[in-house]
C-alpha cells in the first residue's frame, strides 16, 4: 500500500517514519518541516553542514527531545522509547562513565535497552575481542585512547541487536583506519537486515555507503531520494579537447561551455552523446579527446543545497 | 510500567554501584565523625572558657573563726548550688593598713580577687569592682545569713527513689524527639549537597543522551533519587549499629539505659527510617530537580547555600513539635509537607499512637508522587529542554501583540 508522506512516497512497514517535524527552541526554528522515510534493511544518510538540524532530527527520532509539531514513527512505534530495545543509537556528543570498565559499560548500555546484566557481559567480552580491544575489557574508560573510547561506545549501541542502528556523525573523531572499520561494520549490519540511518556532514563517507540520502539545510530537508537519484539531478559533464580552434562544430557545443586550459568543459546536451559526436566530426573538430563524466554526489549536493551549505560542510569555497 | 521500574533499576543500580564502591564513600561513612569531633572540640573550648568565666574571687579579711563559719556555710550552699556557679572565698588575717592590706588585694592576680570582704560576720562590707545587686553579693549575703545562724542543721527529707515519674518521663521524650529531629536534619542535610551534584556527572560525560534514548527520563530522575536513598540507607545501618555499640561500651546501663519514646524503640526506629526516607524524597527530589540547572560544579556549590538554608527554615518549623506534640503550630508543621517527617518522628517519641502515623505517611507518601512526578516533568523540560512551551504570560503576550500591531504599521 502506497501512502502519501508529505512530499515522500513512502510504503507500510518503514524502518523510520517521519512527517513534518518542527522543532523550536524559544524563538529559534532548528528543525523546519522535515519529513524522512527510511526503508527497512537500507543505509539511509542525513547530509547536511554543520548546524542544518541533522542532530536536532535525530534526537526527536530517537524520543530524546519531543517535536514542536509533527509526528514520527520508529519500527512502528509512535513513541520512540516503546522501540528502544530494539534501537541502537550512537549520539554526536560521545559520553561514557570513566570509571566504568570497557565491558561493564557495554554491558550496562545493554541493560538499559533491556540485555540482563550478565548477558550484556558475555556480549560485551565477544565483542570487544571481535574489535580487537579483549585486552581492554576490564579496564577503566579513562585509561582508553579517544578511538578505543568511541568503539567501546559503538559498541555498546550493538550489543542488544539492534534492528535499527542510529548513528549521529560516527566518523568524527575517528582515524582513516577506524573510519573505513566503521565502515565496514556499517555493511555488515546492513547485509545482516538492520537498518542503519546516520548523519554526516562528509559527503565522501555518504556517497561509499548510502543507498538514499536525504540533504537537510537551515533545518530542511532539501533532498531525499537514492545517491542516483541525486546525481541524476545534474547532466552528466563533457570535457573537449580538439585539433580544430574554430568551424561550424561550435554550433554543436551549448553557449553555456567554459575553457579549462584546452578543454571545453560543458553539460553533455539533451540529445545524449550520439548526436554530440556526429556534430562535432561533421564540424570539423578533431576530436582530440572526448570525456564524459558522470556529476559525484559533491556536485549533487552543491546543486541542490547551494554554495552556502556546500561552503558550510568545507567542500567548495563560498560564493561571492 | 514494568518498564519504568526495570529501567529505575539499571540507573539506581548503576549510581549505588557507583557511589558505595567508590573510596569516597568511606569519607561518607566517616561523615557523622565529624560533628562528633566538633562537639568535643568546641566542648573542650566552651568548658575552658567555662572555667575562665567561673565566679569571682572575694578575699575575706577576717579572724579565723569567722571565716571558717562562712566557708562551712559556703559549703552548704554548694549542696544546692553547683560549685562553679558559687562565689569563692579566700582567708587572709587582718594586717595593720586595712586600705593598703584592701588595695594590694584587689591588685592581685593570684588569685583574681574580685572584691575585698572586711568587718567579719558583724559588720560586713565590701569593696571592689561588684554592684549591690549583682550576683556575687546576693550569693555572699546568703553565705553571711547562714554563716550567723550556722547552730541549726538542715531538716532531714527521707527519699523515695523511683524509675521515673511523669515529669522525668516527658522531659526524656522530648530529648528523644530532638535527638531524633536532629538526626533526620542533619542526614538530609548531609545528602542534599551529594543529591545536588547527582547529574553533574551525567551532564559533564554528556552520557545523558545516551541514557535518554534508552529509558524514559522520568526512570532516570526516580533512579538516580533511589540510588543515593539505597546508598544513605546503607550509611544509616553502619551509624546506628556503630552508635549502638558505642553506647553499649560507655554507657553503664548500655542502650537499655536509653528513654524509651513513647512509641518503643523497635517502632521508633522502624519510623525512623521511613520518615528518613520521605523526607529525602520530598526534599532530595526537589534538590535533584534544582541541582539539574546546574551544568558545573560551581553553579552546584552556588546553589547548595539557599537550599541549606531553606532546610533550616524547615528544621526550624518542624522544631515546634518537640515538647507540644498537640499544639497548634506542631499539627500545622506536621501538614506542612516538608516538615511532616521531621515533627512525626519527634511525636513517635512523645505519643504512644499509632494511627497518626499511619495519615501522616499516607500524606508524605502523597506529596511524594506529587512532587516526583513535577520534578521529573521540570527535570525533562530543563535538562533535555524538550515538552510543551511554557504559556506566554499575558503581559509578553500584550506586549508581543503590540509590537506586532506596531510592525504591521511600518
Amino acid at each position: 500500500m502506497l501512502r502519501q508522506v508529505s512530499n515522500i512516497v513512502a510504503t507500510d512497514g518503514l524502518a523510520v517514519e517521519a512527517v513534518d517535524l518542527v522543532k523550536d527552541f524559544g524563538e529559534t526554528r532548528a528543525v523546519d518541516g522535515v519529513s524522512l522515510a527510511v526503508p527497512p534493511g537500507s543505509i539511509y544518510g542525513l547530509l547536511g553542514p554543520n548546524g542544518a538540524g541533522k542532530t536536532t532530527t535525530l534526537r526527536m527520532l530517537m524520543g530524546i527531545i519531543d517535536p514542536s509539531s509533527g509526528t514520527r514513527r520508529i519500527l512502528g512505534h509512535d513513541r520512540p522509547l516503546e522501540a528502544a530495545g530494539e534501537i541502537g543509537y550512537l549520539p554526536e556528543e560521545r559520553g561514557l562513565y570513566p570509571s566504568m570498565h570497557a565491558r561493564d559499560a557495554i554491558a550496562f548500555m545493554g541493560a538499559l535497552r533491556g540485555v540482563p546484566l550478565a548477558e550484556g557481559r558475555r556480549r560485551a567480552d565477544q565483542l570487544l575481542e571481535q574489535h580487537n580491544l579483549g585486552e581492554w575489557a576490564r579496564k577503566p574508560i579513562r585509561s582508553l585512547s579517544k578511538g578505543m573510547a568511541q568503539t567501546v561506545q559503538l559498541l555498546g549501541s550493538l550489543v542488544h541487536r539492534p534492528r535499527l542502528i542510529v548513528l549521529d556523525e560516527p566518523f568524527s573523531g575517528l582515524d582513516a583506519i577506524n573510519q573505513g572499520r566503521l565502515e565496514d561494520m556499517i555493511r555488515r549490519q546492513a547485509a545482516d537486515g538492520v537498518t542503519v540511518l546516520f548523519s554526516t556532514h562528509v559527503i565522501a563517507h555518504a556517497e561509499r555507503l548510502c543507498e538514499r540520502i536525504a540533504i537537510i539545510a537551515s533545518g530542511k530537508v532539501v533532498f531525499d531520494g537514492s545517491v542516483a537519484e541525486a546525481r541524476g539531478r545534474l547532466r552528466p559533464i563533457v570535457r573537449l579537447r580538439t585539433r580544430a580552434s574554430d568551424g561550424p562544430w561550435r554550433s554543436a557545443i551549448p553557449a553555456s561551455a567554459r575553457r579549462e586550459g584546452e578543454e571545453w568543459v560543458f553539460e553533455l546536451p539533451e540529445g545524449g552523446p550520439e548526436p554530440l559526436l556526429k556534430a562535432l566530426i561533421d564540424g570539423g573538430a578533431g576530436i582530440e579527446t572526448l570525456a564524459i563524466e558522470r556529476p559525484g554526489l559533491h556536485d549533487a549536493f552543491v546543486a541542490i543545497a547551494g554554495n552556502q551549505a556546500a561552503a558550510a560542510m568545507g567542500t567548495v569555497e563560498p560564493a561571492q | 510500567m514494568t518498564r519504568f521500574i526495570r529501567s529505575a533499576f539499571v540507573i539506581a543500580r548503576r549510581d549505588f554501584s557507583a557511589t558505595v564502591l567508590s573510596k569516597a564513600f568511606i569519607f561518607f561513612l566517616l561523615g557523622p565523625l565529624f560533628p562528633l569531633i566538633l562537639g568535643g572540640v568546641f566542648g573542650g573550648i566552651g568548658a575552658k572558657v567555662a572555667s575562665q568565666t567561673e565566679q569571682p574571687v572575694v578575699a575575706v579579711v577576717s579572724s579565723q573563726g569567722d571565716y571558717d563559719r562562712m566557708s562551712a556555710a559556703r559549703e552548704r550552699i554548694a549542696e544546692t548550688i553547683p560549685d562553679p556557679m558559687l562565689v569563692k572565698i579566700n582567708h587572709y588575717a587582718p594586717e595593720g593598713d586595712l586600705a593598703a592590706q584592701q588595695k594590694k588585694l584587689l591588685a592581685s592576680r593570684e588569685p583574681p580577687v574580685r572584691a575585698v570582704l572586711t568587718g567579719g560576720l558583724d559588720h560586713p562590707h565590701l569593696t571592689g569592682s561588684v554592684t549591690e545587686d549583682s550576683q556575687a553579693v546576693g550569693q555572699l549575703r546568703l553565705i553571711l545569713s547562714d554563716a550567723r545562724s550556722s547552730a541549726a542543721a538542715p531538716p532531714d527529707i527521707p527519699v523515695t527513689e523511683t524509675a521515673q515519674s511523669s515529669g522525668s518521663l516527658v522531659k526524656d521524650r522530648a530529648l528523644t524527639a530532638q535527638i531524633g529531629q536532629m538526626l533526620l536534619f542533619f542526614l538530609t542535610l548531609l545528602l542534599s549537597g551529594m543529591v545536588m551534584s547527582q547529574l553533574i556527572e551525567e551532564k559533564s560525560n554528556k552520557i545523558i543522551e545516551v541514557i535518554a534514548a534508552a529509558v524514559p527520563i522520568d526512570s532516570m530522575f526516580v533512579g538516580k533519587l533511589f540510588a543515593m536513598l539505597a546508598a544513605s540507607l546503607a550509611g544509616i545501618v553502619v551509624w546506628i549499629s556503630a552508635g549502638a555499640l558505642l553506647i553499649q561500651f560507655i554507657s553503664s546501663g548500655g542502650i537499655r539505659s536509653l528513654p524509651e519514646p513513647a512509641i518503643g524503640w523497635p517502632g521508633f526506629l522502624a519510623l525512623g527510617v521511613v520518615y528518613f526516607a520521605m523526607n529525602y524524597l520530598l526534599l532530595g527530589s526537589i534538590f535533584l530537580t534544582i541541582g539539574a540547572q546546574a551544568s558545573s560544579v560551581r553553579e552546584v556549590q552556588t546553589l547548595s547555600m539557599p537550599a541549606t538554608f531553606a532546610q533550616v527554615i524547615v528544621f526550624g518549623f518542624a522544631s515546634t513539635a518537640v515538647g507540644q506534640p498537640n499544639s497548634t503550630e506542631a499539627l500545622v508543621a506536621a501538614v506542612f509537607p516538608l516538615s511532616s517527617p521531621m515533627v512525626m518522628l519527634a511525636r513517635a517519641a512523645q505519643q504512644p499512637d499509632w494511627w497518626p502515623h499511619l495519615a501522616a505517611l499516607a500524606w508524605q507518601a502523597l506529596w511524594v508522587g506529587l512532587i516526583l512526578n513535577w520534578g521529573a516533568k521540570m527535570f525533562r523540560k530543563t535538562v533535555l529542554k524538550s515538552g510543551p512551551r511554557a504559556k506566554r504570560r499575558w503581559w509578553r503576550r500584550a506586549a508581543s501583540t503590540s509590537a506586532e500591531v506596531v510592525g504591521q504599521g511600518v
